[in-house]
């Protein structure tokens, strides 16, 4: 994981952005599994226009610091699509909110309560919100991608 | 900016690791059924906020992100009896009921095709029509649920709609005691059918694809029927109490009279009537007639049994295989 997340850092362009000081770039992609000639079955990365109920969707967020200063604060916010059901993300630093983006926390710090009034330990199906906060200033020029799965409902 | 951010930059087969490492985190299936419905669009876009040197707050939105739900073609018959449908021979419209769900996400019509003659079993009963329940109250109603005809009233099923189908069949005349008959229902998308992940360009709801889903767009079960032939014999005997104690058939003497019906087979005979004239000569006993050892009124209409000027008739009702009814009366040899 640590090696898809360098190498995709090591992807990342270095050319000078648009006019916005920080650039985000949003990449959906979907998981095929994909049979090859030996019979072996392989999970590939697509990136789709037409997905269907059930599929596996890697969403990519990337960013770069195109401005002459760094970005302190620097929150990524990515709203669940109402048809994405939450699959998790490999970046331990993402926090979740379950009711709209009111309220922030690890996934499993979060409860639902439930018609009959009991609490229950909140599932990836709950998550409406992803975000990223960093704790450090985005330097200039610095990039970086989040990562985060889903599954079409 | 496309060039630079292009995602070719990704080498997709070093993505693959992260699909396994982050599979812990549970790819359950996913709890839905029918799912996003064809043709809606699923749209991503993420939002980055941050201050500046300056201290001010700024925000930057992504590209967006839109991918078109195609439609799943899915589809599940499930037998809606809860065992073998017992039947006779040449009973006709014998019923079995079967459940057509459509699991798809888009509105989808289906071809309904019953097949009778199956290995496997005993007898094949005969098909006589497909009835869709109309009414939608899981009973066959006749003349008011629609019958079926293949590509003139295909039902169509929204996402998650279910629909109850009943076969109706004749039963053949020479089956036996015990056999079962084997019928099963197949339904079949209308856009079309085959291996999981068959593409038919264009056929989808709101525009897009159709996808031949996990069942293959198709599906089947089966239901079955059992004949239950139950038979009934009649055991009778007498006993004859003289009036002098003994046994000897005289003038005076009483005779009980004792019907035995036993129903053999399986299943259960209803509506079972006894009835038994009394002999010649003889004069019935008032307040003598009996089913299973409980007294009968002698006039008509009140219960199980009467007398009726000439006989006696009990009706015993609906009696189980393996069962008996036993019968007495009482007369007098004049």
């Amino acid at each position: 994981m640590r090696h898809f997340l360098l190498l995709l850092a090591l992807s990342l362009p270095t050319t000078a952005m648009a006019t916005n000081a920080v650039a985000l770039q949003s990449n959906v992609f979907v998981e095929k599994m994909v049979t090859d000639t030996k019979g072996r079955s392989k999970a590939t990365l697509q990136e789709p226009k037409i997905v269907l109920p059930g599929d596996r969707l890697i969403f990519v967020v990337s960013y770069h610091n195109t401005g002459a200063a760094p970005a302190a604060n620097f929150i990524v916010t990515n709203p669940l699509p109402r048809a994405v059901s939450y699959q998790g993300t490999p970046d331990a630093m993402a926090q979740v909110s379950i009711n709209g983006g009111r309220d922030w926390d690890m996934l499993s710090h979060l409860k639902v309560k439930e018609s009959d009034g009991n609490w229950r330990a909140a599932r990836p199906e709950d998550v409406t919100h992803i975000r990223w906060a960093m704790k450090q200033a985005v330097p200039v020029g610095a990039t970086g991608k989040l990562s985060f799965r889903g599954i079409v409902r | 900016m496309s060039k630079s951010w292009s995602i070719l930059n990704v080498r997709l087969s070093h993505a693959v690791p992260m699909a396994i490492a982050t599979a812990s985190i549970g790819f359950a299936a996913p709890a839905l059924a029918a799912g996003t419905a064809a043709g809606s669009t699923i749209s991503n876009t993420a939002t980055a906020t941050y201050n500046d040197t300056g201290g001010n707050s700024n925000s930057v939105n992504s590209n967006q992100v839109d991918l078109r739900v195609d439609e799943l073609l899915d589809v599940t018959v499930a037998s809606a009896d809860a065992g073998d449908i017992t039947t006779t021979p040449g009973s006709t419209n014998q019923i079995l009921s079967f459940i057509v769900t459509n699991n798809g996400n888009g509105s989808e019509a289906f071809t309904l095709t019953p097949n009778s003659t199956l290995g496997g079993d005993q007898f094949d009963p005969t098909t006589t029509s497909v009835v869709i329940d109309t009414n939608n109250n899981g009973v066959y109603d006749a003349g008011i649920d629609t019958v079926y005809t293949a590509g003139v009233n295909d039902p169509i099923l929204a996402p998650d709609a279910s629909t109850r189908v009943f076969v109706l069949t004749t039963t053949p005349v020479g089956v036996a005691n015990g056999d079962r008959g084997q019928v099963t229902l197949t339904a079949a998308a209308v856009t079309g059918t085959g291996a999981p992940g068959t593409s038919f360009a264009g056929a989808g709801q709101g525009g897009g694809d159709a996808v031949v889903g996990a069942t293959g767009a198709d599906s089947v079960d089966d239901g079955f029927y059992v004949v239950q032939n139950a038979t009934i014999s009649f055991l009778k005997s007498q006993t004859v109490l003289d009036p002098f104690g003994g046994t000897k058939v005289v003038p005076g003497s009483i005779i009980t009279y004792t019907l035995v019906a036993t129903i053999n087979g399986s299943g259960t005979l209803t509506n079972v009537v006894v009835s038994d004239a009394v002999p010649a000569n003889t004069t019935y006993q008032v307040g003598t007639l009996t089913l299973e050892a409980a007294v009968l009124s002698d006039t008509a209409a009140d219960d199980a049994g009467e007398y009726t000027g000439t006989g006696v008739t009990v009706r015993a009702g609906a009696v189980p295989s393996g069962q008996t009814r036993t019968i007495t009366f009482k007369v007098r040899v004049n």
